[in-house]
C-alpha cells in the first residue's frame, strides 16, 4: 500500500493532501494548476515535500527530519507527459536504458512479452521522431514498466492523442494494470477518461481534495478476484 | 630561403591545450552554473565574460600582474613547481584559455539550458545516477553547442595576440604563435613571411567554420529526417 500525506507551499496555494492506495488505479483529477503533477514528483522523488510523509508497504520514502529517498531508489515508473523519450535513442535504447546488466537482464524480464503486449516490435530500431504520437506513448509505457517498477505513475498520458487513439490506450491501460498488478496513479483533466479508468477518483482544486469518488469498478473486480 | 614552420606548431600546441583546458572547466561550471541561483552568481558570470569585452592589453596586464615573476600566482608558481609564466609558451597557454573561456562557457550554457531537463527526470527515475544521466543524456545532447563553444574556443586561441606578448612575448620558436609572428614580420618588413603566416591561419579559421557549418547541417539532417 502506497501511503501519502504531504504538505508543500507552491506559489498560489498550499498542497495539502492525504490518501492511500492499494494495486489499484488512482486518478487524479482537476484543472490545470491545481496541484496533480506537483503529487506526482513528490511521490516519485524529483521534489521534496516541507512536510509529512510518503511510504510504500515497509519502505520509507519521505518523512520531514529524515533523509528522502533519492528517485533512483523508489522503483517507480513515471510516464510524463508528452512522454519524454530520448530523443538520440532508438526506442530499444529508451526502453531498455533503466536495466542494469542489459543481456541477461532483458531475457530474464518481462520486457520481451512487455514488447509483445503493447505491440512495438516493429518500431525497436526508430527513433522518437520517426514515430506516431500513439506509438510514441506505448513506447513510454514499455520505458516505465521495462524497470519492473513497484508503482507506476502517469502524469496525463493520453492527453497528446486523438480520440480514436485515446480510447484504444485506456483500454491497453486497463489491460495492463491487470497484467502488471502494481498501483497506477494517473492524472487527467478529463473526467470520461478519470471515470473509465480510475477506481478511485481524487478531486482536487487548489492543492486540497474535495471529493473522493469510489468507482464501481472496484466492485466489479473484487467480485473477479472473489470468483477466481 | 626555408621556411621556419615553428609558429604554426607553437600555435596548434597553445590552442590545442587551451581548448581541452577551456572545455572541460566550460562545460563543468556551465553544469554547475546553469541550473543553480545563489548569491553571488552574477558577479561570477560577469568575471568570466569580462575578457571578451575588455582591450587585450588590459587582459595582458591583468594576467602580467597575477602570473609574472613577482606577481600572485607566479611567485608561487616559480617557488614550488619551478614553473616559469612569463616569457614561455606556458604563458601564451595561459592568455589563451583566458580570452577563450568566456566563448566556451556562453556556448555550454546555452546548450545546457536547452536540453528537456525532464529527460535527466526520467532517467532519475529509472535508476540512473548523476553522474550516468549527464553523460548518456545531457552531454550527447548538449554536444552540438559544446561543439560549437569549442571550434569557438580554438580559433580564439589560435588568433589570440595581445595578452599573448604581453604575458609570453616574442621569443622565436618559443612563445611566437602565428599572430605574433605575422606582426613581427610587418614590422620587420617581411612581407612575404607575414603574407605566408596571413594565409595559414585564415586557410585555419575558414576551414574551423567551414566544418562547424558541415556539421551543423548534417546534424539537422538527422534531426529532421521523416520515416
Amino acid at each position: 500500500m502506497l501511503s501519502v500525506k504531504i504538505r508543500k507551499q507552491l506559489t498560489q496555494f498550499q498542497l495539502d493532501i492525504q490518501f492511500e492506495v492499494n494495486q489499484e488505479i488512482l486518478v487524479l483529477f482537476g484543472p490545470s494548476g491545481s496541484g496533480k503533477t506537483t503529487i506526482l514528483n513528490c511521490i516519485s522523488g524529483l521534489i521534496t515535500p516541507d512536510t509529512g510523509q510518503i511510504q510504500f508497504n515497509d519502505q520509507l520514502f519521505f518523512q520531514d527530519g529524515l533523509r528522502s529517498l533519492p528517485p533512483q531508489e523508489r522503483h517507480i515508473g513515471y510516464l510524463f507527459q508528452d512522454y519524454a523519450l530520448f530523443p538520440h535513442m532508438n526506442v530499444y535504447k529508451n526502453i531498455t536504458y533503466g536495466i542494469k546488466a542489459k543481456k541477461k537482464a532483458i531475457s530474464d524480464s518481462r520486457l520481451p512479452s512487455l514488447i509483445q503486449v503493447l505491440k512495438i516490435n516493429h518500431l525497436l530500431s526508430k527513433y522518437p521522431h520517426q514515430i506516431s504520437g500513439g506509438e510514441k506513448q506505448r513506447v513510454a509505457l514499455a520505458r516505465a514498466l521495462a524497470t519492473e517498477p513497484s508503482i507506476l505513475l502517469l502524469d496525463e498520458p493520453l492527453s497528446a492523442l486523438d480520440q480514436q487513439t485515446r480510447l484504444e490506450c485506456q483500454d491497453e491501460l486497463l489491460r495492463l494494470h491487470q497484467i502488471w498488478e502494481i498501483p497506477f496513479i494517473i492524472v487527467t483533466h478529463d473526467i470520461h477518461e478519470a471515470k473509465k479508468l480510475g477506481d478511485v477518483i481524487l478531486f482536487l482544486e487548489k492543492g486540497k481534495i474535495i471529493q473522493e469518488e469510489r468507482s464501481e469498478k472496484i466492485g466489479h473486480s473484487s467480485l473477479i478476484k472473489r470468483i477466481h | 630561403m626555408t621556411q621556419d614552420y615553428s609558429p604554426l606548431f607553437l600555435s596548434l600546441k597553445v590552442a590545442g591545450i587551451s581548448t581541452v583546458i577551456v572545455f572541460f572547466t566550460g562545460v563543468f561550471l556551465a553544469r554547475l552554473f546553469s541550473r543553480k541561483q545563489f548569491f553571488g552568481k552574477s558577479v561570477i558570470e560577469a568575471l568570466i565574460t569580462l575578457p571578451l569585452v575588455l582591450p587585450p592589453t588590459v587582459v595582458g596586464f591583468g594576467l602580467l600582474l597575477l602570473f609574472g615573476k613577482n606577481g600572485w600566482i607566479g611567485k608561487w608558481l616559480l617557488e614550488w613547481f619551478q614553473i616559469q609564466v612569463v616569457f614561455s609558451w606556458v604563458g601564451a597557454v595561459i592568455a589563451s584559455i583566458v580570452v577563450s573561456f568566456p566563448l566556451m562557457y556562453q556556448s555550454a550554457v546555452a546548450a545546457m539550458e536547452s536540453i528537456d531537463h525532464r529527460l535527466e527526470k526520467v532517467a532519475y527515475t529509472m535508476g540512473a545516477s548523476k553522474w550516468r544521466t549527464f553523460w548518456t543524456i545531457s552531454f550527447p545532447l548538449a554536444w552540438p553547442g559544446l561543439l560549437a563553444g569549442l571550434v569557438l574556443s580554438f580559433a580564439r586561441g589560435l588568433g589570440e595576440f595581445g595578452a599573448t606578448l604581453m604575458l609570453a612575448g616574442n621569443i622565436p620558436g618559443k612563445t611566437d604563435t602565428i599572430p605574433i609572428a605575422i606582426y613581427f614580420a610587418v614590422e620587420a618588413g617581411n612581407m612575404e613571411k607575414a603574407t605566408f603566416w596571413v594565409m595559414i591561419i585564415v586557410a585555419l579559421g575558414f576551414s574551423a567554420i567551414m566544418w562547424l557549418n558541415w556539421w551543423n547541417k548534417r546534424s539537422f539532417r538527422y534531426q529532421t529526417r521523416q520515416k
